[in-house]
C-alpha cells in the first residue's frame, strides 16, 4: 500500500458492527467482562480503548513500526517512554533538542539517575566521543529544533548498535510522511502529533512507536502504569487530521521553498536555515535519508528590531507556539520553546535573539509574502 | 457557598463573550500573542487550555486549595506527584492501596530510588513507627479500596506537621462533597476522577489540588513538563459531571445503606464492609469528620464457588472495573484491582477469593436489591 493510501486506510477504520466509515468514538472508562478467569481484551480504558488504538494502528503502520502507542501530549510520549531507562544509564542526545524535552532531561530526570550528555549530533564522532561504559540511548531529532541540522540517521542508529544503544528519534518535523527513521535501523520514534500529524492545532498529543515486540511491551506497560495515554475525542480528531497528511505537507512544503527563496534575498535577513537549500551543509544527507525537507524552517534578521518587526506585525502567520498546522505559525525560539534552556547555553547553540522559526501552513505563499514583507516595514 | 452550588457555579461565568452557561471546549493546541514578551495568559495547551483550567479552578474551589492540576487519569496524577521526591527518599504509604498506585509505587519509582513502607494508615501510632530519617510524605487513601478503612487525618496531619511530612491524600471514594481532606490538615489532595467526580463511566482522568501556593507551583511546574494533562473534552465532561455530584452521592449513598443492610441479614453473605454500618471500625471517625459514608461495599460471600456465580449471574449490576459512576459496578479485587499487590499483603488484609467490591449506582434500591438476590440465590426465573 503506497503511503498516501496507508493514511486513509492504514488502520481499523470502518466499524465492525455497523459498518460506519470511521471509528466510533468510545467515550468510556470500563467495559463489562463475561468471565471471571478471562478477562475480555478491554477491561478499562486507561489501558485500552478502541479509539485510542485505530490512531496507533495508523501511525505504527505509517512509521513501519511493531506497535505505536498514544499519549496525552509529546512531552508525556516522550518522558514516558525515557521510563525505559534506569538510575546510573547515560544518553547522548543531540544539543539543540527541543526545550522541553531538554527541561524534562535536565530537571527531572536528571534527579533520577539518569544523566544526559548534550552533543552536536550533526558529527558521528563527536556522538561516539561521548558514549560512555554505561551509555544506554542516543536521543535524536533531525531535523533539529529550531536550527533544522540534520543528522545522519543511518550512521548513527549503526553507532548506536555497535555500542548496544537504543536510538530515539524525534521525527515531529518529518512525520512518517517525509522520513521513517525505524526503515534507517532507529528503535523509537516519538512524535509530537499535536504538530504536522494531527496537523490542525487542536489537539495537543503524543507518540512512541516501536520496530521491536520487547520495546513495545515496555513502553505500554509503562503508559497503562502511569496513566499517560490519549483520550478518545483527541485521538479520533488526530485519526480524522492524519487523512489530510499528504495533501497539507506537499502544499506546506512547496510553499515553503517558495518562502524561503523570497526571504533569501531580502534585505533584512542574513541567513535562512531549511535543509532543502542545497548550501545547507545537511542538504545531501537530507535527500538521502527523506522524501523532502519539510514546512518548518528558521532565519536570522539583521536587527532585534526587524525581530520585534516581523513577530508582531504578522496577521496572518500567527505569532504562537507550537507547528505544523494548517495556519502558519511564526514564533521566537529565544523566548518560546527553548526558553526553558538556559541563556548561555542557548547563545552558544546559535539560538540568537534575532532568530525566527516560521511554520508554513496552507494559506497562499504570495499572501503570506506579502503579509510578511508589510510587517517587516512596520 | 456550600459544595452542592460550587459545583454548580463551575464554569458559569466564564464566557463573557456570549455569556454561555457553561465553559465552551477550547479543542485547540497553541493561543496567538498580542505581541513581543506579550500572552493573554494562555500560549500552549499542555500548558494552559481554559477549558482544563476552569475544572482545575472548580475543584481547586471545591478542596479548598490554591490550585488544582489536571491529568490524562489517576495514575498520572499521582506519578506527577512522585516527581517532588528525589533518590533516597522515603514514603510511608496505605496498606491496602489501589493496586494501580501499589504497581507504580513498587515496580516503577521504586527503581529510581524512592523507597514505600505499606502500613495500616488508620492507625496514627503504626504510621509513626514507621517513620525514618529519609522519610518525606505520607500517601493515605482517606477511604481505602477495597477494605473502606477511614484514615484520622487530624492525628495523621499532626504527626506529619512534627516530622516535616507531607501529607497527600488520595480522596477518590469519598469527594469534597464528603470530605476535604485540606480542612484536616493535608497538603494535596489527588483523584481519580474518573469515578465518582465525572461519575458517568465515560471518562478518564486525574485531579490534584495543592494547598500552599509555593507547592502549587512545584506540582504545575512537573504537570507541564512531563505532559500528562487531559484534553478539552474529557475536562469539560469532567466539569459536567461534577454538576451533578451531589444529587448523584446522596442517592448513591442511600443506595448503599440500604444495600449494605440486605446484605447483611443474607445467609449467603459471611461478611459485609461499609462504614455506613455501626459496627465498622471506621463509622464514628465518619461520623464526626466527613458528611457521609459513600456508596462502596465490600462484602464476602460464604464460598469461594459464589464468587463465579454472583459476578455473572448479576444483570443490572455490570461485572466491569472502576467504580463511581451512576451504573453499579461489581469487581473482585483479588484477580482485578488489587491483583498487583503481593499475595502475602493480600491475605493478611482480607483480599480473599471471596470478597467482592460493589460500587453503588443511582439505580432503584429495590432492582439492586432484586439483582443481587437471584445471582446470590441461583434464581433462574427472575
Amino acid at each position: 500500500m503506497k503511503r498516501a493510501t496507508q493514511l486513509i486506510h492504514g488502520g481499523p477504520t470502518i466499524d465492525q458492527q455497523t459498518g460506519a466509515m470511521g471509528v466510533p468514538i468510545y467515550q468510556i472508562s470500563t467495559y463489562r467482562q463475561t468471565s471471571v478467569d478471562h478477562f475480555g481484551k478491554y477491561d478499562y480504558a486507561r489501558g485500552d480503548n478502541p479509539t485510542r488504538e485505530a490512531v496507533q494502528t495508523t501511525v505504527a503502520t505509517l512509521e513501519g513500526g511493531n506497535g505505536c502507542l498514544a499519549f496525552s501530549s509529546g512531552m508525556a510520549a516522550i518522558s514516558t517512554t525515557l521510563m525505559i531507562f534506569s538510575p546510573g544509564d547515560h544518553l547522548v542526545v543531540c544539543d539543540d533538542v527541543y526545550g522541553g524535552a531538554y527541561r524534562v532531561l535536565a530537571t527531572v530526570f536528571s534527579r533520577m539517575g539518569i544523566e544526559s550528555t548534550f552533543v552536536d549530533a550533526t558529527d558521528l564522532d563527536a556522538i561516539a566521543a561521548a558514549i560512555k561504559p554505561n551509555t544506554k540511548g542516543l536521543y535524536l531529532e533531525t531535523p533539529s529544533n529550531p536550527l533544522l541540522k540534520v543528522t545522519d540517521l543511518r550512521g548513527a542508529a549503526a553507532l548506536a548498535k555497535r555500542h548496544g544503544l537504543i536510538t530515539l528519534v524525534d521525527n515531529t518535523f518529518m512525520t512518517p510522511y517525509l522520513q521513517r527513521p525505524l526503515e534507517l535501523g532507529c528503535d523509537i520514534v516519538l512524535h509530537s502529533g499535536t504538530k504536522f500529524l494531527n496537523g490542525h492545532s487542536d489537539v495537543i498529543c503524543g507518540f512512541a512507536v516501536t520496530a521491536d515486540q520487547g520495546l513495545y511491551d515496555r513502553i505500554r506497560y509503562l503508559q497503562n502504569a502511569f496513566g499517560t495515554g490519549l483520550g478518545p475525542q483527541d485521538s479520533y480528531l488526530t485519526l480524522r487530521g492524519i487523512k489530510t497528511l499528504k495533501v497539507r505537507m506537499e502544499e506546506s512544503q512547496r510553499s515553503t521553498q517558495k518562502i524561503v527563496a523570497w526571504l533569501q534575498s531580502h534585505p533584512s535577513v542574513i541567513a535562512v536555515h531549511y535543509p532543502g537549500l542545497e548550501t545547507h551543509p545537511g542538504y545531501a544527507i537530507q535527500q538521502a535519508q527523506s522524501d523532502g525537507p519539510g514546512a518548518v524552517f528558521s532565519f536570522e534578521l539583521d536587527s532585534f528590531e526587524s525581530t520585534r518587526k516581523l513577530l508582531e506585525n504578522s496577521r496572518l502567520a500567527a505569532f504562537a507556539v507550537s507547528l505544523g498546522g494548517v495556519e502558519s505559525i511564526i514564533s521566537y525560539p529565544a523566548r518560546m520553546s527553548h526558553a526553558s534552556v538556559p541563556p548561555a547555553e542557548r547563545l552558544r547553540k546559535g539560538i540568537t535573539d534575532t532568530l525566527v522559526r516560521l511554520s508554513v501552513g496552507l494559506e497562499d505563499p504570495e499572501d503570506l509574502m506579502a503579509d510578511m514583507a508589510a510587517a517587516l516595514e512596520g | 457557598m456550600k459544595i452542592a452550588t460550587e459545583t454548580v457555579q463551575i464554569g458559569l461565568e466564564w464566557d463573557s463573550r456570549t455569556g454561555s452557561v457553561t465553559v465552551p471546549i477550547y479543542q485547540t493546541a497553541t493561543f496567538r500573542h498580542p505581541g513581543l514578551g506579550q500572552s493573554t495568559g494562555y500560549d500552549y495547551s499542555r500548558s494552559g487550555n481554559p477549558t482544563r483550567e476552569t475544572l482545575e479552578k472548580g475543584i481547586a474551589r471545591l478542596d479548598g486549595g490554591a490550585r488544582g492540576c489536571a491529568y490524562s487519569s489517576g495514575m498520572a496524577a499521582i506519578s506527577s506527584l512522585m516527581f517532588l521526591f528525589k533518590s533516597g527518599d522515603h514514603l510511608i504509604v496505605t496498606e491496602d492501596l489501589y493496586g494501580g498506585t501499589c504497581r507504580l509505587f513498587d515496580k516503577l519509582f521504586s527503581q529510581y530510588g524512592l523507597s514505600f513502607s505499606y502500613v495500616d494508615t488508620s492507625d496514627a501510632a503504626t504510621v509513626e513507627a514507621a517513620i525514618t530519617p529519609t522519610t518525606k510524605a505520607l500517601f493515605v487513601e482517606t477511604l481505602t479500596n477495597p477494605l473502606l478503612k477511614f484514615a484520622d487525618l487530624p492525628a495523621l496531619s499532626v504527626l506529619c506537621r512534627s516530622h516535616n511530612l507531607l501529607l497527600i491524600a488520595d480522596n477518590t471514594f469519598l469527594t469534597p462533597y464528603l470530605f476535604r481532606p485540606l480542612d484536616f490538615g493535608a497538603d494535596i489532595t489527588v483523584y481519580s476522577a474518573t469515578k465518582y467526580l465525572a461519575g458517568h463511566n465515560d471518562t478518564v482522568a486525574g485531579l490534584t489540588v495543592i494547598k500552599d501556593p509555593q507547592l502549587a507551583e512545584q506540582v504545575y511546574y512537573h504537570h507541564n513538563a512531563a505532559g500528562a494533562v487531559l484534553g478539552p473534552q474529557d475536562s469539560w465532561l469532567t466539569i459536567r459531571g461534577m454538576k451533578t455530584l451531589s444529587v448523584r452521592l446522596d442517592r448513591q449513598q442511600e443506595n448503599a445503606q440500604k444495600l449494605a443492610e440486605w446484605l447483611q441479614r443474607h445467609p449467603r453473605i459471611a461478611s459485609v464492609c461499609y462504614p455506613g454500618l455501626a459496627d465498622h471500625p471506621g463509622h464514628d471517625l465518619m461520623q464526626r469528620d466527613a458528611r457521609g459514608f459513600g456508596a462502596m461495599i465490600a462484602f464476602e460471600v460464604a464460598e469461594p464457588e459464589l464468587v463465579e456465580q454472583v459476578l455473572l449471574k448479576t444483570g443490572l449490576i455490570s461485572f466491569a472495573e472502576s467504580l463511581g459512576g451512576v451504573e453499579s459496578l461489581i469487581t473482585f479485587p483479588e484477580v482485578q484491582t488489587h491483583a498487583d499487590i503481593p499475595v502475602a499483603v493480600r491475605q493478611r488484609l482480607g483480599i480473599n477469593n471471596r470478597l467482592l467490591r460493589l460500587s453503588v449506582g443511582i439505580e432503584d434500591v429495590d432492582d439492586l436489591i432484586e439483582d443481587l438476590r437471584q445471582a446470590l440465590e441461583g434464581d433462574t426465573t427472575a
